[in-house]
């Protein structure tokens, strides 16, 4: 018995330290959310559901940090770019009348060529800021939206489900994706069993990106670029064009913000426009430091277990509490446990150590 | 001076090591009042690790102190800080400046010892609301430059000095530390790293001059310098290092500087050598460098010309600083090159690594770490990556080659041939690299550049930071590869023995420019006089 003790707290150990200290807290004070729930008469199946629909909203976006943290351009706090390339898409598919599915694939489609354009522009502009990164991409965040706060105004958009009634030109800053893609992708293969509903669609379509990423980064230049990110000095006496590898890693980022945007409306039923693309980089910024990834290292594994835990935490804390001290505060704890988590998430992040 | 009066420093059987790597042994000498020690020795003789010693580095307690005595007007010290040694009279000038730029020469010959006037603020709050003395502190500046006995503007901010009096500052401010700290004591010796390196052959002869002036006074210095010429004008006597031991002790009169090479390189091993005849009749140039400039920090290399024959190891020498680091890292377009490169009669672009990667040149850098390694990676990834990006080896392919895909268990595989062939000591191919040893590391670097199977390969610095034994696997590995698969080797090291025992030809690196190329069974004397800057027939 002591034998089996003395063999299992160092094997313990070993586990733990894998997993991580940080998350087996969150995971615990999730399913301890999970348990209490019932006893202030909170419905468990409904906030299960709920924790899934979130998680397939918002696990392309994060996903979108992979491939820069693999490069070595760090977290990509620049996501609302690319999710501007989403917004184009998604609001020219429906200028240019498609509806139901078609208009979601359109979206993805249209917004293909502004991700790839914007990432390419974004990229260049990482490369000669290299070293800080990080706080540069911040700024090209914030400044192209506000950009196209005065775009959205300008385009000549015609669509009378997006522009503003009263003029008649200039987009609205919500515009609801009924009729269009609403739901194209929870209502997809979902299971429903009593309050349960999981949107095992949506679930399927980020796996298929996950997929792809994890394939990606087995191929030849997926392993350049893990190495320019582990050591750019040595992908570049390696032959290695750095800058090149850069900018594809930035633009892939792009891309799947843009996608990662679009999956989110469908599920969300609107298109957020001026200040909407804001704050959505700090969520996916800390999911995946929550998940264990460091500014240098991420797996696909941290973007599911960190969207996971974040989302679900991010859920469950306002439900809970408000039901447990009986009055509607759910929004003040959705934003006290939001920024609560991503400043933890950012103090957690671990510079690449030697 | 009387003989009979104590000596000022005594340092009896100093020896130490650094986690089991001996660096230093039998470390014995004495200094007396007002004289001037030459000390002469390659990089890494143990020169510095001597003097951190002497100051009580911190680095010097962190890995476990040093064995032996060291004894101050008869008394034996241990300093644990650097502040040990200057509260004894102890100063020390080193090799690169520890000056605030926007500050003035006063200024900073003054730091922290600045002398204060009371003011009505600092009676409530204390002494660190006093104001500086202006008056006091020039005054006390310009004794110090007057001791000195060189021309420099008390005034001038640092920023805008030329680099002699950059130097001339840093030893002011020690010569000013007289006492003015708690219970200190004036300065009684003296230790300048390399003063003159940065110095134009005038600003080191006020130098000199103002050393010698030092010593009149009844001031001691530790003068360690690579001119050689220097330390036979300046100095009363001299002290030779070579692989952590004093090698030879002597009055300079009548030292010649081929003598002090002779010393420094270390005739003795001469005959261990066993020289490999390498038969240069019928080979032809395989790699031609035209003119080569590189702009490496530290180590620039201004004109050099060179032709590597097929099939030989050729070495490059010479002191640290003086280029022979830039050539490889210019030619693989690491840093920033011009000139001409021609290999097998094409020529090549400069500054791409990957135009000579294609064309079958492989590089080991000498900073394993910066360079050569990918330390958060596992040893198949740092061993095979290069060879997948410009080989395609290691690579399955789907769809029709539209999917390169990295095959794990070829990767594995090749790691595994490596680690028996080269006795790399690793738990397992996917160990972290950051996780090995030194020596384990380089023979990873070596592995990394075998698997691209390279016509022609330069080596840096292979041996830097490894223990004896790994040096020797090293070295009979880039052997036996050169042998095996007549890939030319070029091999840059500072090690002079070294090059010696490997090399067919070892070329010396002066002042960025080659200063002599020679066969590798000459003495090494005559190597010696080579990186000193002196010609020797060929």
């Amino acid at each position: 018995m002591i034998n089996s003790t003395n063999k299992f707290l160092p094997w313990m150990k070993e586990k733990i330290k894998a997993f991580g200290l940080p998350r087996i807290i969150i995971a615990l004070f999730l399913l301890f959310l999970f348990i209490v729930a019932p006893f202030v008469q909170v419905n468990i199946a409904q906030s299960l559901s709920d924790v899934l629909a979130r998680f397939g909203m918002n696990a392309i976006m994060v996903l979108a940090m992979v491939p820069m943290i693999h490069s070595g351009c760090g977290l990509n706090f620049g996501l609302p770019l690319g999710i501007i390339a989403g917004l184009l898409g998604g609001t020219i598919a429906i200028e240019l009348n498609f509806v139901g599915p078609a208009s979601f694939y359109m979206a993805i489609l249209l917004a293909t060529p502004f991700a790839i354009l914007f990432g390419w522009g974004y990229g260049k502009l990482l490369n000669r800021v290299k070293g800080s990164e990080m706080m540069i991409a911040t700024y090209v965040g914030f400044s192209s939206v506000a950009f196209m706060c005065i775009m959205w105004i300008i385009l000549p958009y015609h669509s009378p489900t997006m522009v503003w009634g009263f003029q008649g030109q200039g987009l609205r800053t919500t515009i609801s994706t009924e009729g269009f893609y609403l739901h194209v992708l929870n209502d997809f293969l979902s299971i429903n069993i009593g309050h349960l509903t999981i949107p095992v669609g949506m679930i399927l379509f980020f796996a298929v990106f996950a997929f792809g990423m994890w394939a990606f980064l087995h191929t030849k230049t997926g392993t350049a670029m893990t190495a320019v990110g582990s050591n750019a000095v040595f992908a570049k006496a390696s032959g290695i064009n750095i800058n090149k590898i850069r900018i594809l890693s930035v633009i892939l980022s792009t891309w799947l913000g843009a996608i990662g945007i679009l999956v989110y409306q469908q599920s969300f039923g609107f298109i957020q426009l001026y200040m909407g693309p804001f704050f959505m980089a700090l969520p996916a910024v800390s999911a995946i430091l929550i998940g264990g990834a460091s500014v240098n290292k991420a797996t696909i594994t941290n973007v599911i277990v960190g969207t996971f835990l974040f989302q679900g935490i991010l859920t469950m804390t306002p439900s809970v509490m408000n039901s447990a001290i009986q009055t509607d505060m759910s929004e003040v704890i959705r934003i006290i446990v939001s920024n609560g988590m991503i400043l933890y998430a950012l103090t957690r992040k671990t510079e690449g150590q030697n | 001076m009387k003989e009979n009066k104590v000596p000022l420093l005594e340092m009896q059987n100093i020896s130490k090591d650094f986690f089991g790597n001996k660096v230093l042994s039998d470390i014995n000498f004495t200094l007396k009042e007002g004289e001037i020690l030459g000390l002469v020795g390659e990089n890494g003789a143990g020169k510095s690790t001597l003097m951190k010693i002497l100051f009580g580095m911190d680095v010097i307690q962190e890995t476990g102190g040093y064995g032996g005595k060291v004894i101050i007007d008869g008394q034996e010290v241990h300093f644990t800080t650097p502040l040990d040694a200057l509260d004894l009279g102890i100063g020390m000038v080193h090799q690169e400046f520890s000056l605030l730029p926007d500050f003035t020469a006063a200024e900073n010959i003054m730091l922290n010892r600045e002398p204060q006037n009371k003011n009505f603020v600092s009676e409530f709050f204390g002494d660190r609301m006093n104001t500086i003395d202006f008056e006091a502190l020039n005054d006390s500046a310009k004794v110090a430059i007057n001791r000195l006995g060189v021309k420099l503007d008390y005034n001038m901010p640092v920023s805008q000095m030329p680099v002699g009096h950059k130097q001339f500052t840093e030893i002011a401010r020690e010569l000013s530390k007289e006492g003015t700290s708690d219970g200190g004591n004036p300065i009684k010796l003296l230790v300048l790293d390399e003063p003159t390196a940065v110095l134009s052959e005038q600003e080191a002869d006020m130098l000199l001059s103002s050393m010698r002036n030092l010593s009149k006074t009844g001031i001691a210095i530790i003068f360690i310098s690579h001119r050689l010429q220097e330390i036979i004008d300046v100095c009363d006597t001299m002290m030779v290092m070579r692989d952590g031991k004093i090698i030879k002790t002597t009055p300079v009169e009548g030292v010649k500087v081929a003598d002090i090479a002779n010393w420094m390189v270390g005739r003795n091993v001469d005959t261990k050598i066993e020289h490999r005849i390498f038969d240069y009749s019928k080979v032809e140039n395989v790699m031609k460098i035209e003119n080569l400039w590189v702009d490496m920090p530290g180590e620039v290399v201004r004109d050099v010309s060179l032709n590597v024959k097929k099939g030989e190891i050729l070495g490059i020498g010479g002191m640290a600083g003086q280029g022979k680091l830039g050539i490889p890292n210019g030619v693989m377009g690491l840093y920033p090159a011009g000139g001409k490169i021609s290999f097998k009669g094409t020529s090549l672009a400069l500054n791409s690594p990957r135009a000579l990667l294609d064309a079958g040149i492989a590089f080991v850098s000498e900073d394993r770490r910066g360079v050569g390694l990918l330390l958060d990676e596992t040893l198949e990834w740092n061993i095979s990556f290069t060879a997948m990006q410009i080989k395609n080896k290691y690579l399955k392919y789907y769809l029709k080659n539209l999917i390169a895909w990295r095959d794990q268990d070829a990767i594995k595989k090749a790691t595994n041939e490596f680690v028996k062939q080269l006795e790399i000591k690793c738990t397992s191919t996917k160990q972290k690299a950051k996780e090995l040893s030194g020596g384990n590391q380089q023979k990873i670097c070596l592995a990394k550049a075998f698997a691209v199977e390279p016509k022609m390969l330069f080596v840096s610095e292979p041996t830097r930071g490894i223990d004896i034994g790994a040096k020797s696997l090293v070295l009979k590995a880039l052997r036996n590869y050169n042998e095996k698969l007549g890939t030319t080797i070029v091999m840059i090291s500072s090690e002079l023995e070294e090059l010696r025992s490997i090399c067919d030809r070892i070329a010396i690196v002066t002042d960025g420019k080659i200063n002599g190329i020679l066969p590798a069974s000459r003495p090494s004397a005559d190597f010696g006089l080579l990186m000193v800057g002196e010609k020797v027939e060929e």
